[in-house]
């Protein structure tokens, strides 16, 4: 067995406890220089009652354990600099160093987001440039880049098309979201105030445009739409989507997720889309950082920029830019400050490494998807046979029948060196396997990748049980979730020493 | 292109192993009159150096060379190149939300240890990991606040942070949500009165910040107590987490929304930063955002996972308690790096240093003719004084000398176009702090 996994090799790892238990009174790892004012008494200068004498718990250890303690963890995790992150909508490509270089240059960390504007031109321009960027490549008219994620970009793309219809006399009530769609859709939609309804996917895993017709109302404020679809799918018929929606006064919502497929090739703009938001940590490769942090600019045609979220950038006299804090239309503030400004930089820098050299990326990406679509086609079942784009949708139909599920054999994949795909979504695809290796891997990593998969293949029909009790390589097995949700435990706490705590 | 693994013949075999005659097929589901026919107008390509080059060219266009006396939200704290070492390694740096529970038990057990770092500080008994900032965990601790409650009544402190009301406004539109504003005291703090009055048993939640947005401590206890004597929650925000060193737990509050920008993130104009959540365990299931939790592998060793998801988007869609589903990750783990970094001591030498260059602050300030303290409550790094004339005006002298000036209250707070918000930490030294006294000086000194 261990022949075939050619990717990865087992290796020392070094246990490590929590933090918490390595303490010990007395240690520190940092030293602040001396105070050069009169020492304050807390006594006096806080009231009795607001005063504590250091935080309870806190650990106390030294430069060398703090390092060696996050070194160690830090190996038990997978990354992309380790290899592929085949991660069916999540985009896990590389992640260039340059731009974290730049994020952290004097003049760009430092800066404060109330400084004088005369004094904050720089960060102004990274802001105008990386505006001007977006609305090119999604070919829209207006952009805001303060939304902190996706979600809270579906979130302002909403509350403008509501302030649209308000503004029109009626916000509407519903808004239709496919089954195919992203979680966030529909939890998005009830924050707006909007009562969300469903449409079912036709049989090719597109919109059922004639059902459309039917469900378009006069209560329907938006359709949410997620292009390509969350099966790597283009949605073919969305220009004349957008006019159904158009004809009875209603917008068209494009989940921006899967740009990755589309930069360079076509516009959302050019498509009929109204509004959409872009995912900086995925298109534009802002790192994920274990969960974030992301930016969700939003861009939209002309009819919604009245309603823009505050700050608003604006180019005065003599090309000065400055950001205003006040629009009467305005949905109002979505999040403090200038957006996530650190992940705005890191996206622009990605985009100026490209230039228009970006399209190649997305060329790539959906020849690797394909690539791999192609040789895994056959051993694992394919529900929908439409070409895919960047990300390519299999099931577990075939393996289940051994009694292997896709999460057996995304498990097993971690034994051959690779992360998982992403398992329990599209929700429309029983037992997927949603695979995205983006534009970031060489032809050798994915050869590495259909081996394995090919591997497990064989696994799942001759040892199904070698698959089913994966990963065998880890430093942990599967964990029990069950049991952590129905007796939880999120915090340490001190304690008697334990047998488990030592590890 | 440097970041593109691939050869031109490597494409060519890959097209012809897919059975491709060109790259444009495998677009072919893309209608002929959408694709766009010409290169995307964008700058560049440039290389690695031109790239640095680019954005140092813009940070010389910023605020290099000045001192500045701002908080208000954003405060200038020492943070250890450590942090930044064990942030940009790639194993945390280039590593997807921990759903895969084997490989990525480095990102869950730092997440513990957020979690149980942000509870010692909070004295709550659950923190989540992570929010997008401290505006939208305040936002989302009144909406956990409006579940828990069932009522739909908020009265926020207009000493709260302007920005953070205001993003609770946008969201409360929507939900069905009377957000009502409480005035302030002559001692700076929330007006009592005004809030005895205000509370009734439709009200879900009361929301203070403290040290609050003019920098004074708020006494919680007896909020608590006449927020829970008409069944409502104290939702308490706080945007100084240093404070935390010195200052008493928020532990009589019933959620907790804590900006953690504080422990170790650089001001980055404005983000990205990390938001907390922070409650008691009988609310943690109308918490939002991730947890991690402590479990057992098939073997029996200790190992950690996210937990209690059936609360979030990925799983509930449209009866989640959030739609958060990407957040602040790595931010959190710079903060618990740092905060395990500086240790007990280090916080509260830390906490303690703020509060003595600010005390020292003050009273530098306060011998200048005019110059006076506006509210007496106990403050911690940052105080409000009132000026003889326009903070505005007095900040424009203040440019010329190279010193970024304090806070102008009166943007939003119009009675208080005399009041400036001054921060000091310690970062500020103690020459910095009287160079500014002698500017301010000087200012108040010219004529009209």
């Amino acid at each position: 067995m261990t022949d075939k996994i050619k990717k990865a090799t087992r290796h020392t790892n070094q246990n490590e406890g929590l933090i918490f238990e390595k303490s010990s009174p007395g240690k520190r790892a940092f030293e602040l220089p001396p105070l050069d004012v009169p020492a304050a008494d807390p006594a006096k200068s806080l009231a009795a009652n607001h005063r504590r004498e250091g935080v309870e718990g806190f650990p106390e250890v030294s430069e060398i354990e703090v390092i060696r303690h996050f070194t160690r963890l830090s190996t038990w995790n997978y990354a992309i600099d380790l290899g592929m992150y085949p991660l069916g909508s999540c985009t896990m490509k590389y992640n260039p160093r340059v731009n974290e270089f730049v994020a952290r240059l004097d003049g760009i960390a430092t800066e404060h987001p109330y400084q004088p504007q005369e004094l904050s031109q720089g960060c102004l321009k990274i802001l105008q440039l990386l505006e001007k960027c977006l609305l090119e490549i999604t070919g829209m008219d207006s952009v805001t880049l303060q939304p902190a994620a996706g979600a809270q970009g579906e979130l302002t793309g909403l509350l403008l098309i509501r302030a649209y219809h308000e503004k029109n006399g009626n916000p509407r009530k519903k808004v239709l979201i496919p089954d195919s769609a992203h979680g966030t859709n529909p939890a998005t939609a009830v924050i707006a105030g909007y009562e969300v309804e469903n449409i079912k996917s036709e049989s090719h895993g597109q919109i059922d445009v004639d059902k459309l017709r039917d469900l378009v109302t006069p209560d329907v404020a938006a359709l949410m739409i997620t292009n390509p679809s969350t099966l790597g799918i283009f949605e073919e018929r969305i220009p004349e989507i957008a006019k159904i929606l158009h004809d009875k006064g209603a917008l068209l919502y494009m989940d921006g997720a899967n740009m990755n497929a589309l930069t360079g090739i076509t516009r959302p703009g050019d498509l009929g889309v109204d509004v959409m938001h872009l995912n900086l940590h995925k298109t534009f490769s802002t790192p994920h950082g274990g969960g974030g942090p992301g930016a969700g600019p939003v861009a939209m045609k002309k009819i919604l920029e009245p309603f823009r979220p505050v700050p608003i950038l604006v180019e005065k006299e003599a090309g000065r830019l400055a950001l205003e804090q006040i629009r009467p239309d305005s949905i109002g503030r979505v999040k403090a400050f200038s957006g996530n400004f650190g992940v705005l930089v890191r996206a622009l820098a990605y985009i100026l490494a490209y230039g228009p050299g970006v399209r190649q990326a997305t060329e790539d990406a959906v020849l690797n998807a394909n690539y791999i679509r192609k040789h895994l086609e056959g051993v694992f079942d394919l529900p929908y046979s439409l070409p895919s784009m960047h990300e390519v949708v299999f099931s577990d139909a075939l393996q289940k029948k051994n009694g292997v599920n896709t999460m057996d054999i995304a498990k097993r994949l971690i034994d051959y060196g690779f992360h998982p795909y992403t398992t329990a979504f599209p929700l429309i695809v029983p037992g997927a396997l949603m695979i995205e290796p983006t534009e970031s891997e060489s032809r050798e990593e994915c050869d590495l990748f259909i081996d394995a998969m090919r591997s497990i293949a064989e696994e799942a029909a001759t040892n199904p049980e070698l698959v089913k009790t994966a990963p065998h390589t880890t430093r942990v097995r599967r964990l029990d979730e069950v049991g952590a949700a129905r007796k939880p435990i999120l915090r340490w706490k001190p304690e008697p020493a334990r047998s488990e705590a030592a590890d | 292109m440097r970041y593109l693994p691939k050869s031109p013949a490597e494409r060519h075999d890959m097209l012809a192993a897919i059975g491709a005659k060109s790259i444009n097929d495998l677009f072919s589901s893309i209608p002929e009159r959408y694709r766009l026919r010409e290169a995307l107008n964008l700058p560049g390509p440039l290389s690695e150096t031109e790239v640095i080059d680019f954005f140092k060219a813009r940070a010389a266009e910023n605020s290099g060379g000045y001192t500045s006396f701002l908080g208000a939200g954003v405060y200038n704290h020492l943070r250890s190149v450590v942090t930044d070492a064990i942030i940009q390694r790639g194993e945390f740096l280039t590593s997807y939300t921990p759903y895969q529970a084997e490989i990525t038990q480095g990102t869950l057990q730092a997440i513990f240890e957020f979690q149980t770092l942000m509870c010692q500080l909070t004295g709550q008994e659950v923190a989540n990991a992570s929010m997008y900032d401290g505006s939208t965990a305040t936002t989302e601790a009144v909406l956990m606040a409006e579940r828990l409650t069932g009522r739909r009544r908020i009265l926020v402190a207009r000493s709260v942070h302007p920005e953070y009301r205001d993003v609770l406004k946008t969201y409360a539109k929507n939900s069905g949500l009377h957000v009502e504003e409480i005035g302030y005291a002559v001692s700076g703090t929330l007006d009592q009165k005004a809030l005895q009055a205000a509370l009734k048993n439709d009200v879900a939640a009361v929301v203070v910040q403290s040290p609050n947005f003019f920098g004074v401590i708020e006494s919680l206890p007896p909020l608590a107590d006449a927020a829970h004597a008409s069944g409502a929650l104290l939702v308490t925000a706080i945007t100084e987490g240093v404070s935390l060193g010195v200052m008493r737990a928020p532990a009589e509050a019933d959620i907790v929304a804590m900006e953690a920008q504080s422990f170790g993130l650089a001001p980055s104009y404005g983000g990205p930063f990390a938001g907390v959540i922070a409650s008691r365990d009988k609310f943690v299931r109308q918490m939002p955002g991730r947890l991690a939790g402590q479990t057992t592998d098939s073997e029996g060793r200790r190992g950690f996972v996210l937990t209690l998801a059936t609360r979030e988007q990925h799983i509930r869609r449209e009866k989640a308690t959030s739609n958060i589903c990407t957040n602040q990750a790595l931010c959190a783990l710079a903060a618990t790096v740092h905060l395990t970094l500086l240790g007990k001591e280090g916080l509260r030498e830390m906490a303690h240093q703020n509060l003595s260059k600010a005390q020292f602050a003050l009273a530098e300030l306060e011998k200048i003719p005019g110059v006076r303290r506006a509210f007496d409550a106990p403050f911690f790094n940052e105080f409000t004084v009132e000026l003889p004339r326009s903070v505005k005006i007095v900040n424009a002298y203040l440019l010329r000398e190279k010193i970024i000036g304090p806070f102008v209250l009166g943007t939003a707070y119009p009675e208080l176009t005399k009041h400036a918000l001054v921060c000091v930490t310690e970062t500020t030294t103690r020459a910095e702090i009287e160079r500014f006294a002698a500017a301010l000086r000087k200012a108040l000194e010219q004529p009209l």
